[in-house]
């Protein structure tokens, strides 16, 4: 859920958000010059559930794009790949919120790919939104969850898990854990859940603080 | 000592360099976008290069405490190559983004027609987007280089605080003090300018309008000269507040004619005003 954002502007900052919006109304192509100024524009404090105000407000001007389906997948993934990181999260921000309106189908997956794709563990971990959780393969979300694992994205911010954490995701978290042990490295606690409802592949696993036996 | 390296191209170096450039001191960069030891030959590995400049690199130096900024043009070198004209298309987009505190490095390389036509834009393009310059000055032939360089900069409509002349030396660093404009020098283990001779100036010229950096790169070069150079201000008698001036106050007063330099993570008592984080939220 996007944050009503206007409440937390001041005057300034509304009156540029309006006059973007308006902008955008009489040629969408405005959006590249509105999207990377929205941080100067109207600040970047912290909002509730992990949104900032400059996220929001530029995903506020994403929904007034006059697109959807496959030629908003396109727009989207140019601003994502010509964006700076805060523009970059944005994007990836925007994807539920248009799922939700049934704007996008599949057409976002590409920007979710390449995010997992990078080394920014701020990207990674914005890929595995409601959106990428609930769109990715099964292949391609067990191995997205294995990469938060392995880069430190906590699995908490990593939606789906409850319903699409299977054996075979459970048995890659072990071998991990099994590989980190050889290595006198900690293991991540937040893989121990995965495991629960696999207590054979815990087997042999000492880090396992609830213990296997 | 706070340290603000105004000139040196981070995507050219180790997590080791940025280790040891914290430890001596310094918080915040600019890389300005230049040319790299193998010539390009398409816009796409510019946009790239830019997308390095704005993603990648301020995320690795932020792993080291240190606040990554940028310059982005189109290079002096680069511009003799007609394949490449392209990227003038590729800037009004990227000069809109955040941290970008800066055109550069634009200038001569050999003063052609192609390098004249393509400075000539950019300076256009820093006047629309509000932005400082940061103005390359030619290894060879350097002195008439850094006069035609003023000539121009003159014309483009841009007041001389907004441009940075760098890479000087004894014959230039008089014409370039006279204009107005800022003057920067690059501190090079053999090359260029070295740390004595740079006291020297600094006594000939003071400390107004002055920036130091280490223009460090894929060359033989040393990402600690800024450090160098506020030792050995010290150790000649200038104050804690002059290597201060030089080494942070400068650049943040350069730069932040930009309006979008973000220090307040990496120091909380800088006297700066300019800073824009919070800006138009409701307290
Ligand atoms: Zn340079």
């Amino acid at each position: 859920m996007i944050p009503t954002i206007r409440s937390y502007l001041t005057g300034d900052g509304v009156s540029w958000l309006d006059a973007a919006i308006a902008k955008i109304h009489a040629d969408a192509g405005a959006i590249f010059a509105v999207f990377p100024a929205a941080g100067r524009r109207c600040g970047r404090g912290a909002l509730d559930d992990g949104w900032t105000v400059d996220q929001a407000v530029r995903v506020t001007l994403l929904l007034e794009l006059p697109l959807d389906g496959e030629p908003l997948g396109l727009l989207l993934f140019d601003l994502y790949a010509h964006g700076d990181a805060g523009e970059r999260l944005a994007v990836l921000a925007s994807l539920s919120v248009f799922d939700d309106a049934g704007r996008l189908g599949e057409a976002g997956l590409p920007i979710v790919r390449d995010a997992l794709r990078t080394s920014d563990t701020r990207l990674i971990g914005a890929a595995m939104s409601r959106y990428g959780a609930a769109r990715l393969p099964a292949e391609a979300y067990r191995q997205a969850v294995l990469k938060c694992v392995f880069t430190g994205v906590p699995l908490s911010g990593v939606a789906g898990l409850e319903s699409r954490a299977d054996r075979e995701l459970a048995r890659m978290m072990a071998d991990f854990a099994k590989e980190r042990e050889a290595a006198g490295r900690v293991v991540p606690p937040d893989i121990w859940p995965i495991l629960e409802r696999h207590p054979d592949l815990r087997a042999g696993l000492s880090s396992d603080t609830k213990g296997a036996s | 000592m706070r340290i603000f390296d105004p000139h040196i191209h981070m995507t050219s170096r180790t997590t080791d360099d940025y280790r040891r450039m914290y430890d001596a001191g310094v918080r915040a960069l600019v890389e300005p976008a230049f040319w790299l030891g193998q010539p390009r030959t398409s816009p796409g590995t510019f946009a790239d290069y830019f997308d390095g400049l704005l993603g990648w690199e301020p995320y690795r130096a932020a792993q080291y405490g240190i606040a990554h900024h940028c310059a982005i043009a189109l290079n002096p070198k680069e511009a003799n190559d007609p394949r490449l004209r392209g990227v003038l298309d590729l800037l009004p987009r990227y000069l809109a983004k955040d941290r970008v505190v800066a055109v550069g490095e634009v200038g001569y390389d050999e003063m052609t027609p192609a390098e004249d036509e393509v400075l000539q834009a950019q300076l256009a393009l820093a006047l629309e987007h509000e932005l400082p310059v940061l103005v390359h000055t030619p290894h060879r032939d350097k002195a008439a280089g850094t006069l035609r360089t003023l000539d121009v900069v003159k014309d483009s409509g841009l007041p001389p605080e907004m441009i940075l002349v760098d890479h000087l030396n004894e014959m230039t660093a008089k014409a370039v003090a006279d204009s107005g404009c800022w003057s920067g020098f690059s501190v090079y283990p053999d090359t260029k300018m070295d740390v004595h001779r740079m006291i020297a100036l600094l006594r000939l010229y003071g400390t107004d309008r002055v920036l130091v950096n280490s223009a460090a790169d894929w060359g033989h070069s040393d990402p600690l000269k800024t450090r160098a150079v506020g030792d050995a201000m010290l150790a000649d008698g200038f104050t804690e507040e002059d290597v201060d001036k030089v080494l942070w106050a400068n650049p943040v007063a350069f730069y932040g004619q930009s309006g979008r330099l973000e220090l307040d993570e990496v120091s909380p008592a800088a006297d700066y005003a300019g800073n824009t984080i919070k800006r138009g939220v409701a307290p």
